[in-house]
């Protein structure tokens, strides 16, 4: 498609939108286009981890040699050991995963060393060559077991290898479900069970189960399996996931009963187990007597909320039964307490039989009437979830989430939603009351859809304009509703949105084609108040018209007033003139005369009729363009052309215009005001023609600061400034530097610009042709639902749409994490709040299946 | 031709000159001995006839309705019998959208007039069928259609002629003998023809279309009705409080509409018969297939059901005739009844069209129907095309097209493939820059009421043009004609398409399924594709399929396999403009399809260097004029 022109790098703060939406929400469908910039931004982050890591390694990992290592030992102290040659490189990853250990295994009493074996000191834990070096464990000076560094393959790993070695009496591992069966009839009155299944010894989650056993170990028989069948055969299909279930054996004394189980239902972490073995301890069911808003149970202290049940005397029994169900349906997620209403002296409401406390301090408790004990867990269990969510968010920033909403307009019309926009201010129509008004008054209609963000978005810079026109204009500004008034909207020819229009009445109506901004909108009604072309009917009236005497107001929205000159009798000419004149409308002062005494205007200005007069009011010239044989297209485009400025100072919202001159910019990038020096040479080669295969301009860089950011692409660091360079946009992408040492001059510019069009200048950069892509992949759906007729697990990952080769695919993922990182956070919340209340609407369901096992 | 240059002018003054013209042109055969030539003919004057008139009219064509009442509308001047309709006439949404409000307006016809809305003919929720056959005739009236009423056309021929429009004319014959020549043949007559089951006994039977109305005539009476259909359930309910129990037998097993979502099932509003059965009262449901009946008249005027096969056995006395339950002795219909009922709808009446016009039925499963090709013509003869409820074979049990609701769309796409075809007026279309793509769907899925009420049958069309920087946009296109798109429209699909359809959840209804399942609702835009109430559908195609790959597509889909799809996750509210819920996954999926950026930005966070950015050539910061 098109050629890329100028880079910026990422933002990577947020602070300037608000900003921006304040000052002006001018809103524009600008083409972007980011890919680029991301392989930076993806660098960086990699280079500050690589950071984080050196510096650790060098602070705590004690090098020691074999002989000074061994007699550091301690008797009954753990020790892991890794023994590598003293000349072997000082980082690796697995020294890298060592290091990330040593802490965790020191809060276990474990002390980690890096053992280099110098030659004269040989050990027989010294392995040959560097791929047999292995790290041992010791217990004392005894040697427990060694370890292949890649079965110690990250922090995990190691944690989890080392526990697991010197937990050995205290975790079984077993393999069948014959096995299970022993150990818990074994433990039938005496002990309570935690068993776990894992996918594979040293994952994250046998690290977090081996933690639990190194504090619980002792209380609890921690049985441990990586067999699947075992899992399947109790009767759990999930053999994804890695799973805790707690078996409530002490209790049950007789031997042929089997032990009540309880699935632990978070993900398995160190601190989720810790807590729920911790509410496995709690008594299952406490009786309380005492004002609900008082009681302490540990159930509090681990952010679980609180069921009471309301009893009464009369009722007790059942109400005790119900209770004890309804504790074993909650165990883990709630505790739950028996009140006795007769013996309480707060306040109970008449009606209500359960009371639900949250965890957090200062909620006040809920008084519930609930008909049944489903209705009763459901309410308690879609309020546990809220301590889940948070968890997620981590998971969340990792995979590229397309529920981000990376479109800015959108965004921030979303996120001033609950502002209100003080629509008096401007006349809401309907279908009844729009011909009416229009026709009555002189009308700006803006055309939009309360649902379209780029609508709502210039909705607010319409108010605003209707702040700053308020009582100065007879112009009413009104506005429609599409989304309510769509046959209105049709019937007006209004397909998109927004649209503005204009209705002057018995005219037809004229459609605004500027920036939706509240400056570009100003300058449109202001220069639609006079008609277009204007009827001069003197010669004293055409100078003012030309001095710029006759609108003076206008001027400064358009500093260019062109007149048409014509002999009475060029009807053509004239409708020509006319015609183009109307299609201007808002855009140009245009006049037109054509008396008897045109002739006077024509000798002054020496121009052929039909002709043209540009009056340029900030240079006071006065030009004529011959206008033979133009039909109004062509009138158009010369008066279009006029309006351009020959050196103009880029910025954001010209940049289109002049781009489509489809010329190579001439671009003097300069740190504040222009010097008018450099002004004055290259406003000379214009005059002198040399500059004509080129599109002239300036970029001044405190108004327009993103300059900076374009010419850091098209040099490597920022250069000097000012700094004149050719961008040959539309073929070639090639940049070229006027070279810093040379002054500015006339003669240097012309020099310089023979020789890159004699193809002598080298260029500095060539712009890649890159073209404008989706910023994120799309759900593939179509994936998604051939999974599910195969009959496979659905696959919900987000996948790209397009068919794409698997290299371009991946990488394209990994742009997308480092996307994802640089949102906004507020973009981020919102989208976690979406995400997690969808995950608590699947985990209910899921819950069901699971209960009772 | 006259006609249709004096009416393109539209306006009061050349509705004027139509009408001025019209008589004129009447007279015209009877001076000469060529029959009156038409370029449209349009059979009956109900809704769908009068619903083409007015397209038909609007583009200032050459057309009449021939219609045998006085009246248009004449089958609501007697059905439903119980006079009550079952399509609703909700009058308010709570929106100003005239267009989202007609989803939910079942009774209207489409036109320009806003007072020929029905809501202003009926307060009623389920309005009263008088009041269709006053809206009808005012619809005719205030739009000045042409029909000619008390005209019988009694048969229909095909007269070869290279010059026609299709290669013949259509010869319609009044019962006057009067002949009509018709370039382009529009049937809309209905379907009126009371199906009747041929069994022994069976002059026993009354039928639907005369049995009293009066509840009075049932008291006491036990009552058995053939038919399971909204016919059947409505005279039950007109009876129930009176009868000592209705059977009701029929050989299908009733189908609900909330189960279906399709509303020529049996209506909530009519099943008072399932209430009372299910909660053990006398009256009940069989199942047992009609054709192997019969019923036999005992000496005290009481009605025996037996089965044919009996009856052929032995020629024997009625009162001697063996009954099943002589073997079964706790045979359920072993009761007598004092009535049989017939309920079991209509047919399509063949009788007046030639043997040449190969009009044929549709096949066994909807034998009342003729056969037609999904641009509702007829498969035997190019240029008669069937409209209304007659055409209801294209979506018979899927969507609306037998009803109102339904064919005012259809007879609006048959209208716009016509102009195409006669008069070179390409499909309408509007144009837009591809920045307009994801506003243009939004804007669709939220309101179209075409797309909503002939979900599948009606499809919007999205035609790329060259390297995507614009597209057309085309409303209602008969989906199942895609391949054709180019021909039927006039407009071109060179560079990629996307079409955009309402759908309803692949295993989610269904006669005997729970619609009403724990978890039937989808809110997480990842899992869109498993939503089950009706959302949109967009399938995106680089290439426009081939009638081979539409005809062959996979099963259960309404389109072949698409390069990408995408599902706008079901809405409550039926609201789809949830900025991230909705709008967002749509864009990237349009992003993705056509590989570029949708975005919108702020011209001052540019400025900044906020937004990371390359402005690529023409950029579209100014739109261009």
């Amino acid at each position: 498609m098109q050629r890329t022109a100028w880079k910026y790098y990422p933002r990577q703060q947020d602070h300037n939108t608000e900003q921006n939406r304040e000052k002006s929400p001018a809103c524009v469908q600008l083409q972007l286009m980011m890919s680029s910039s991301f392989n930076i931004f993806r660098v960086g982050i990699s280079v500050v981890i690589m950071c984080i890591f050196y510096k650790s390694a060098v602070d705590s990992l004690s090098e020691l040699s074999p002989q000074k290592y061994f007699s550091t030992l301690q008797p009954g102290k753990a020790s892991l050991a890794y023994f590598c040659q003293a000349d072997s490189p000082r980082t690796s990853i697995f020294l890298e995963e060592l290091n990330e250990a040593i802490t965790p295994l020191q809060d276990y009493g474990i002390s980690v060393a890096k053992v280099n074996c110098v030659k004269e000191e040989t050990s027989r834990y010294c392995g040959k060559e560097e791929d047999l070096m292995k790290a041992y464990l010791f217990r004392g000076n005894i040697l427990l077991r060694e370890f292949p560094t890649d079965v110690l393959f990250d922090v995990n790993a190691i944690v989890a290898h080392v526990l697991f070695a010197l937990l050995f009496n205290e975790v079984k591992y077993i393999t069948t479900l014959e096995d299970l069966q022993n150990i818990e009839n074994a433990l039938k009155g005496k002990a309570n069970i935690a068993f776990s299944y894992v996918r594979a010894i040293g994952t994250p989650e046998h690290r977090a189960v081996m933690e639990a056993a190194f504090v619980y170990g002792t209380t609890y028989q921690f049985v441990l399996t990586t067999e699947t069948a075992l899992l399947e055969s109790i009767g759990n299909e999930d053999i994804e996931n890695a799973h805790l279930y707690f078996f409530h054996c002490k209790q049950v004394l007789d031997l042929t009963l089997q032990c009540r189980r309880t699935l632990m239902e978070q993900p398995l972490t160190t601190l989720n187990i810790h807590q729920f073995i911790k509410t496995m301890e709690a008594p299952l069911l406490t009786e309380v007597t005492e004002d609900p808003q008082q009681v302490s149970t540990v159930h509090l202290q681990l952010g679980l909320p609180l069921v009471f049940i309301v009893s009464q005397q009369a009722t007790y029994e059942a109400d005790r039964r119900t209770a004890e169900w309804v504790a074993w349906r909650l165990l883990g997620k709630a505790g739950v307490l028996l009140l006795l209403r007769d013996s309480l002296e707060v306040d109970i409401p008449q009606h209500s039989n359960v009371i639900f406390r949250r965890a957090e301090e200062g909620v006040p408790v809920e008084f519930l009437v609930l008909d049944d004990i489903d209705s009763l867990i459901s309410h308690v269990e879609s309020n546990v979830h809220i301590e889940e969510i948070q968890e997620d968010e981590d998971e969340d920033t990792k995979s590229p989430n397309m529920d981000v909403q990376d479109d800015e307009v959108a965004e921030t019309v979303y996120r001033d939603r609950k502002r209100p926009l003080p629509l008096e201010l401007t006349v809401e129509l309907t279908e009844e009351t729009f011909n009416t008004t229009v026709v009555a008054s002189d009308s700006i209609v803006l055309f939009y859809a309360g649902w379209q963000a780029v609508s709502m978005a210039f909705l607010q810079s319409y108010i605003d304009l209707a702040i700053k026109l308020k009582g100065t204009s007879t112009m009413l500004l009104t506005r429609v509703n599409c989304a309510d008034w769509s046959d209105l909207c049709t019937k007006q020819n209004v397909t998109e949105f927004p649209v503005v229009k204009m209705y002057k009445e018995g005219k037809n109506p004229v459609s605004y084609v500027g920036m939706l901004g509240t400056e570009d909108l100003l300058k449109f009604i202001q220069l639609s108040r006079i008609s277009c072309p204007v009827n001069i009917t003197s010669v004293q009236e055409a100078e003012e018209y030309l001095s710029g005497e006759l609108y003076k107001d206008l001027i400064s929205y358009s500093s260019v007033s062109v007149l048409g000159l014509f002999s009475p009798n060029m009807t053509t000419a004239k409708e020509d003139f006319t015609e183009a004149g109307n299609y201007l409308k808002g855009y140009a002062i245009t006049g037109i005369y054509s008396e008897e005494d045109v002739l006077i205007l024509s000798d002054k200005y020496a121009a052929t009729l039909p002709a043209l007069l540009l009056s340029r009011h900030k240079e006071g010239k006065i030009e004529s363009i011959p206008l033979a044989n133009s039909h109004a297209q062509d009138i158009i485009q010369i008066i279009t052309n006029a309006l351009l400025e020959t050196f103009p100072e880029i910025t954001v919202e010209n940049l289109p215009i002049y781009l489509r001159l489809q010329k190579p910019l001439l671009i003097l990038f300069s740190d504040g005001s222009i010097n008018p020096q450099y002004k004055k040479a290259i406003l000379m080669l214009v005059k002198e023609k040399h500059l004509d295969s080129l599109t002239p301009c300036w970029l001044n860089l405190k108004n327009t600061p993103v300059g900076r950011g374009i010419l850091q692409s098209y040099f490597d660091t920022m250069p000097p400034l000012p700094l004149l360079v050719v961008v040959n946009l539309h073929s070639g992408g090639q940049v070229f530097a006027f070279p810093s040492d040379q002054a500015i001059t006339e003669q240097n510019l012309l020099l310089w610009l023979k020789k890159l069009e004699a193809g002598l200048e080298n260029h500095i950069t060539i712009l890649p042709a890159q073209e404008w892509k989706p910023p994120l992949p799309a759900y593939d759906f179509l994936s998604m639902m051939d999974a599910a007729a195969s009959q496979h697990p659905t696959r919900k990952d987000p996948e790209c749409t397009k068919e794409m080769d698997v290299q371009e695919n991946d990488k394209k993922q990994h742009e997308d994490k480092s996307a994802i990182i640089k949102e906004p956070i507020e973009t981020l919340r919102i989208k976690h709040w979406n995400r997690s209340n969808w995950f608590k609407e699947g985990e209910k369901s899921f819950r069901h299946d699971n209960k009772e096992l | 031709m006259r006609l249709a240059a004096a009416a393109r002018l539209w306006g009061p003054p050349g509705l004027l000159l139509t009408f001025a013209l019209h008589p004129a042109l009447c007279l015209r055969p009877a001076r000469t001995a060529a029959p009156p030539h038409r370029d449209y003919c349009v059979l009956g004057a109900g809704p769908a006839g009068l619903q083409m008139a007015y397209f038909l009219q609007r583009a200032g064509r050459d057309y009449a309705v021939f219609e045998r009442a006085p009246r248009p509308g004449s089958f609501f001047a007697r059905y439903p019998r119980h006079r009550r309709l079952i399509s609703i006439n909700k009058r308010h949404t709570g929106k100003a959208n005239a267009e989202f409000n007609l989803r939910h307006d079942w009774n209207s016809l489409l036109s320009h007039d806003p007072q020929l809305l029905f809501r202003h003919y009926s307060r009623a929720y389920f309005p009263d069928a008088g009041d269709m056959v006053r809206y009808l005739g005012d619809f005719a009236d205030r739009l000045r259609l042409r029909v000619l009423y008390n005209t019988t056309i009694a048969h229909v021929t095909l007269d070869k002629d290279r010059q026609a429009w299709n290669g013949h004319y259509f010869i319609l014959t009044d019962q006057t003998g009067q002949a009509h020549r018709c370039s382009v043949l529009l049937v809309a007559t209905g379907l009126w023809v009371p199906n009747q089951v041929d069994f022994p006994g069976s002059e026993h039977v009354e039928g639907y279309e005369s049995v009293s109305v009066d509840p009075k005539d049932f008291e006491g009476q036990n009552v058995l009705i053939l038919g399971r259909g909204n016919s059947a359930f409505e005279t039950a309910e007109n009876i129930l409080g009176v009868t000592n129990f209705i059977h009701m037998l029929s050989r299908s097993r009733v189908r609900l509409s909330w189960a279906t979502h399709y509303v020529g099932d049996l209506r909530a509003i009519n099943n008072g018969l399932l209430d009372t059965y299910q909660l053990k009262s006398l009256d009940g449901l069989l199942e047992s297939d009609l054709t192997d009946l019969a019923v036999v008249k005992d000496h005290e005027g009481k009605f025996h059901i037996t089965l044919k096969f009996f009856l052929e056995e032995s020629n024997q006395s009625a009162d001697a005739i063996t009954l099943p339950q002589d073997d079964n002795d706790n045979f359920a219909m072993r009761v007598a009844y004092d009535r049989v009922i017939r309920c079991l709808g209509w047919k399509f009446d063949f009788s007046i069209f030639n043997k040449s016009l190969r009009l044929s039925s549709s096949g066994e499963f909807s034998k009342k129907y003729p056969l037609v090709k999904a641009s509702y013509e007829s498969k035997g003869s190019r240029g008669l095309f069937v409209l209304g409820t007659a055409s209801h074979s294209v979506d018979y049990r899927k969507s609306a097209g037998g009803f109102i609701h339904g064919f005012r769309y259809t007879v609006r796409a048959v209208h716009r493939l016509l102009e195409h075809r006669h008069h070179h007026v390409p499909w309408p279309s509007t144009e837009h820059p591809i920045s307009q793509l994801t506003n243009s769907i939004v804007r669709r899925v939220n309101e179209a009421s075409g797309l909503y009420q002939m979900f599948s049958v009606l499809a919007d069309v999205i035609l790329l043009k060259e390297n995507a920087t614009a597209f057309e946009y085309l409303e209602e296109f008969p989906m199942q004609m895609l391949a054709q798109l180019e021909t039927i429209t006039g407009r071109k699909a060179q560079h990629g398409l996307f079409v955009i359809n309402m759908e309803y959840g692949r295993n989610f209804s269904g006669p005997d399924k729970d619609v009403f399942f724990y978890d039937r609702s989808v809110g997480h835009t990842e899992d869109a594709w498993q939503s089950n109430f009706l959302h949109p559908v967009i399938y995106y195609y680089r290439h426009l399929p081939t009638e081979q790959e539409v005809r062959f597509r996979p099963a259960d889909w309404a389109l072949p396999r698409p390069t990408a799809i995408h599902h706008i996750v079901e809405d409550f509210l039926t609201d789809w403009t949830a900025p991230v819920g909705h709008i967002l996954p749509l864009r990237r999926f349009l992003e993705n399809c056509l590989d570029t950026d949708l975005r919108s930005f702020y011209a001052e966070a540019m400025k900044v260097g906020a937004a990371p950015l390359i402005i690529t050539g023409l950029a579209a910061v100014t739109r261009q004029k």
